[in-house]
C-alpha cells in the first residue's frame, strides 16, 4: 500500500523526523487557507504546490510548481487541482492519460536562507532480498534520479546494511553523516534523522522510505522536503491507523472491486481475459495465451476456494473491459474440487444471462473428467479442455473466429 | 533416499485443532504421512485425529519423536511458530502460512541460523515424496514414485508440472515447493544441490517467476556443479514491467530479474528452457530418453 506525500510526512513526524510543513487542500478556496497558514509560519511569501498522487516525478508534469504571492498561489491552485498529471510513472507514462489530481499540499520553501546555502541529499530505505536484511541507501547526490546516479557515478551511492537481529547502530548513522560530509551541528541532525528513519521504517512495517531531497538548509537543519512511503500490506493487520489511511481514489476501481471480494486481480493491456487459481498458474497461463496469439488482458487469482459465487464476481469484473475477446478459465484443482468449479462456471453463466464472447474452460485435477462432462452437457457456449496444451489451441482457435 | 522427507519423517502440525491444520493434517494422514501429533497452546493433552496434542513443540519432540514440522498457524504468529521449531530442534521446518510481513521473516532468517534446521517456505505448498510422505497441501494424487525431483516457487504450477510428469510416464522423487515470498528460508539453489545429490532423482525440473535473483543464482551453479538434465520454466513472460503480482516475491525491478532475462541466463548456463507452461513434462521425458 502506498501513502501520499502528505501522510508519509505525518508518519515521519509522529516518529520526530523534521518535515517541509504544509498544508492540504481540496478546493481553490482551502488552498489559499492554506497558503495563508504557511505564509504565517514561515514568515515568508514563497510557497509550494504540490500535487498529492501516488506517483514520481510529478515536477517533470508541472504538479509542483512555487508561487511568491498569494495572487499567484490563487492562479496556481485551480490548475493542478482537477488536472490529469502526467508523468513518468503515471500509467502509460508521459503518453499515457494521467492521473487525476484531487488534492494539493501546499508548502513552505524550505530552501531557507537562500537556495546556495541549502544542499540535497539522497536517503532511502529497502529491504534487500538477496541479503536478508534492510539497507540504508544514500547519496550525497539528492534531488535527482537515484537510479541514473547508481549507473554514472556509483561511487557516490553508498549502503548501510542493518543487522536483523542487534538493529541499527549509532556508529552507522555517525558513518553515514560523515559520508555525506556533514560536521558541527548538521552532523548532530543527520545522525539524528537517520536513527529516527529507520525506527520508523521498521515500526511501521515498511517495504520502502524515500526521501528525496533530504535537505541540509543554511542554518544546519535536515529534513524530509519529499518523501514516497510503502508499506507491507501483509503487516496492516497491526497498523489499523496506517491501513485507514488508503486512499482507494488512487487505485484501479476494478483492483477495488476484486479486493472486496477477495480477489486478486490485476488489469492489464490485452485481449483475453482469464480467471485461474494461484499467482504462479495465473502468470503462466497469461503466457499460454500470449503464446497461442492473444494478449493477456488481466491477472485474475480467484484462490484457493474458487466457489460459484468467486466464479460469477471474477466474470462480472472481467466482462467490464470491452477489449476482451475470450476467456480462459485455467483450474488446476487439488483441494479444490474440478466438478464444483465447473458448476460454478455453468450457474454464473445463467446467472450472467448471455455473455458473448467465448470462453474455454480448462479443470484438471480432482474430478476433472466430470466437470468436462458437467460443463459439455450444460448446453452453453463454453469449449472445455484437460490439458494445457489443448486449451491453448481452444484459445487461437477462438481468435481466429469472428 | 529422495530428500528432506521420506518414511522415517515423524511429522507435527502446528495449528493442529484450527479448521487449515485438521483439514490437510487428514489428507496427510491418509495418504500415509507419518503424523505423530499436533501443538496448539492450552490443549495440551487432548486427543486431536487420533493422536495427541502437545503444548508446544519441545514437548511433542520428546514424547513423540517428531523431526519435521508442518505449520498452519496465522500469519501474526507464524514467525513465532518457527523460531519455537528450530529452538525444539526441529530437522525440517514447512510453513505454509501465507502473508507473513517480511520484517517478521527477516528476524526469523537470521534467528534460525544458528540452529541446525531447513526452513521450507513461507507460502509455499510444502514438500512431497511421493508413496513415503506429504508435508504440505498438495493434491497426493497427481503424484507417483520416479525419479524426477522439482522445484518451484508456486504451488498450483507445480501440480501443473507434477501432473505432466506423471502423464508423461514419469514420477518424481521429491518435489519442494520453496515458495513465493521475498525471504524463502530455501533458495532454488539449496533446492537443486539437494536434488543433484540425491541418487534417486535422474532430473530436475526448476520453475521460476519473475523478480529476484534466485534462478540465476542456481543456473550458474547448475552451469559449474550440474550432473543431471534439467528443464526450466519461468511465469511471468508477459507481466508488465513494476506490477506486483499476487506474490510479494513476483517484483519486476530491474533487467536481469525480468522472465526474459533469467530464461536467457538458464540457457547459457545449459538448462534445458521451455517457453511454453505445456511442455514442461514432454520436454522432460525427451531429456530423460537420451
Amino acid at each position: 500500500m502506498n501513502l501520499h506525500e502528505y501522510q508519509g510526512k505525518e508518519l515521519l513526524k509522529k516518529f520526530g523526523i523534521p518535515v517541509q510543513e504544509g498544508f492540504l487542500a481540496t478546493t481553490p478556496e482551502e488552498a489559499i487557507k492554506a497558503y495563508d497558514q504557511v505564509v504565517e509560519s514561515s514568515k515568508s511569501p514563497v510557497a509550494v504546490i504540490k500535487a498529492q498522487i501516488h506517483a514520481g516525478g510529478r515536477g517533470k508534469g508541472g504538479g509542483v510548481k512555487l508561487v511568491k504571492s498569494r495572487e499567484q498561489a490563487a492562479q496556481t491552485a485551480p490548475q493542478i487541482l482537477g488536472m490529469m498529471l502526467k508523468t513518468p510513472q503515471t500509467p502509460g507514462g508521459m503518453n499515457g492519460p494521467g492521473k487525476l489530481v484531487r488534492k494539493i499540499l501546499v508548502t513552505e520553501d524550505s530552501f531557507k536562507p537562500d537556495f546556495e546555502s541549502c544542499k540535497e541529499y539522497y536517503v532511502s530505505i529497502l529491504t534487500d532480498r538477496e541479503k536478508k536484511a534492510n539497507v540504508i541507501i544514500y547519496s550525497t547526490e539528492g534531488g535527482m534520479d537515484i537510479e541514473a546516479v547508481a549507473e554514472k557515478t556509483p561511487h557516490l551511492v553508498h549502503k548501510e546494511y542493518v543487522h536483523p537481529l542487534a538493529g541499527f547502530q549509532a556508529f552507522q548513522a555517525r558513518n553515514i553523516a560523515f559520508k555525506l560530509g556533514l560536521s558541527g551541528e548538521s552532523f548532530k541532525n543527520m545522525v539524528r534523522f537517520v536513527t529516527n528513519l529507520y525506527k520508523a521504517f521498521t515500526e511501521s512495517d515498511a517495504t520502502l522510505f524515500e526521501i528525496n531531497p533530504c535537505l541540509k538548509d543554511g542554518y544546519g537543519n535536515i529534513l524530509a522536503v519529499d518523501c514516497k512511503v510503502s508499506l507491507d500490506d501483509n503487516a496492516l493487520f497491526r497498523h489499523s491507523d496506517l491501513e485507514a489511511m488508503r486512499d482507494t481514489d488512487e487505485e484501479d476501481p476494478a483492483e477495488v472491486e476484486a479486493k472486496a471480494y477477495n480477489l486478486n486481480y490485476v488489469s492489464l493491456d490485452g485481449n483475453v481475459g482469464c480467471m485461474v487459481n494461484g499467482a504462479g498458474l495465473a502468470m503462466a497461463t497469461m503466457d499460454i495465451i500470449k503464446l497461442s496469439g492473444g494478449q493477456p488482458a488481466n491477472f485474475l487469482d480467484v484462490g484457493g476456494t474458487a466457489d460459484a459465487a468467486r466464479v460469477e464476481q471474477a466474470f462480472r469484473i472481467i466482462l467490464k473491459d470491452p477489449a476482451v475477446k475470450a476467456i480462459l478459465i485455467n483450474i488446476f484443482g487439488g483441494i479444490v474440487r474440478c466438478d464444483r468449479v465447473a458448476q460454478g462456471v455453468v450457474d454464473a453463466y445463467k446467472n450472467i444471462g448471455e455473455i458473448k464472447v467465448p470462453i474455454i474452460v480448462r479443470l484438471q485435477g480432482t474430478n476433472a473428467e466430470l466437470a468436462k462432462d458437467i460443463i459439455d452437457q450444460s448446453g452453453l457456449r463454453v469449449r472445455s479442455a484437460i490439458l494445457l496444451k489443448d486449451a491453448a489451441e481452444l484459445v487461437r482457435e477462438a481468435l481466429l473466429e469472428k | 533416499m529422495s530428500v528432506l522427507v521420506n518414511r522415517d519423517s515423524r511429522v507435527i502440525v502446528q495449528g493442529f485443532t484450527g479448521k487449515e491444520g485438521t483439514f490437510h493434517a487428514t489428507q496427510m494422514i491418509e495418504y500415509g504421512t507419518a503424523v505423530v501429533g499436533g501443538v496448539t497452546p492450552g490443549k495440551g493433552g487432548q486427543r486431536h485425529l487420533d493422536r495427541p496434542v502437545f503444548n508446544n513443540v519441545e514437548d511433542a519432540v520428546k514424547a513423540a519423536g517428531a523431526n519435521v514440522s508442518i505449520i498452519f498457524v496465522p500469519p501474526a504468529f507464524a514467525a513465532d511458530a518457527i523460531m519455537e521449531s528450530a529452538a525444539a530442534g526441529i530437522g525440517v521446518i514447512v510453513c505454509i502460512t501465507e502473508g507473513i510481513p517480511v520484517q517478521d521473516m527477516v528476524r526469523v532468517k537470521e534467528y534460525i541460523r544458528d540452529f541446525p534446521c531447513r526452513l521450507i517456505g513461507p507460502n509455499c505448498p510444502g514438500i512431497i515424496t511421493p508413496n513415503e510422505a506429504k508435508v504440505g497441501i498438495m493434491p497426493g494424487f497427481i503424484h507417483q514414485k520416479g525419479h524426477i525431483g522439482i522445484v518451484s516457487r508456486s504451488g498450483t504450477l507445480t501440480y501443473e508440472a507434477v501432473d505432466q510428469v506423471t502423464k508423461a510416464g514419469m514420477g518424481q522423487s521429491t518435489c519442494i515447493g520453496i515458495g513465493g515470498d521475498p525471504i524463502v528460508g530455501t533458495t532454488t539453489l539449496d533446492a537443486v544441490q539437494l536434488l543433484m545429490q540425491d541418487p534417486e532423482t535422474h532430473g530436475i525440473i526448476m520453475i521460476g517467476e519473475i523478480g529476484g535473483g534466485m534462478e540465476a543464482e542456481a543456473a550458474y551453479w547448475i552451469k559449474e556443479h550440474g550432473t543431471k538434465p534439467v528443464v526450466g520454466f519461468i511465469a511471468g513472460q508477459t507481466a508488465p514491467k513494476g506490477r506486483k503480482m499476487g506474490h510479494a516475491g513476483a517484483i519486476i525491478g530491474g533487467a536481469a530479474d525480468t522472465a526474459e532475462a533469467k530464461m536467457k541466463i538458464m540457457s547459457e548456463c545449459g538448462i534445458h528452457v521451455v517457453k511454453s507452461p505445456a511442455e514442461i513434462g514432454e520436454s522432460m521425458r525427451i531429456l530423460m530418453k537420451q
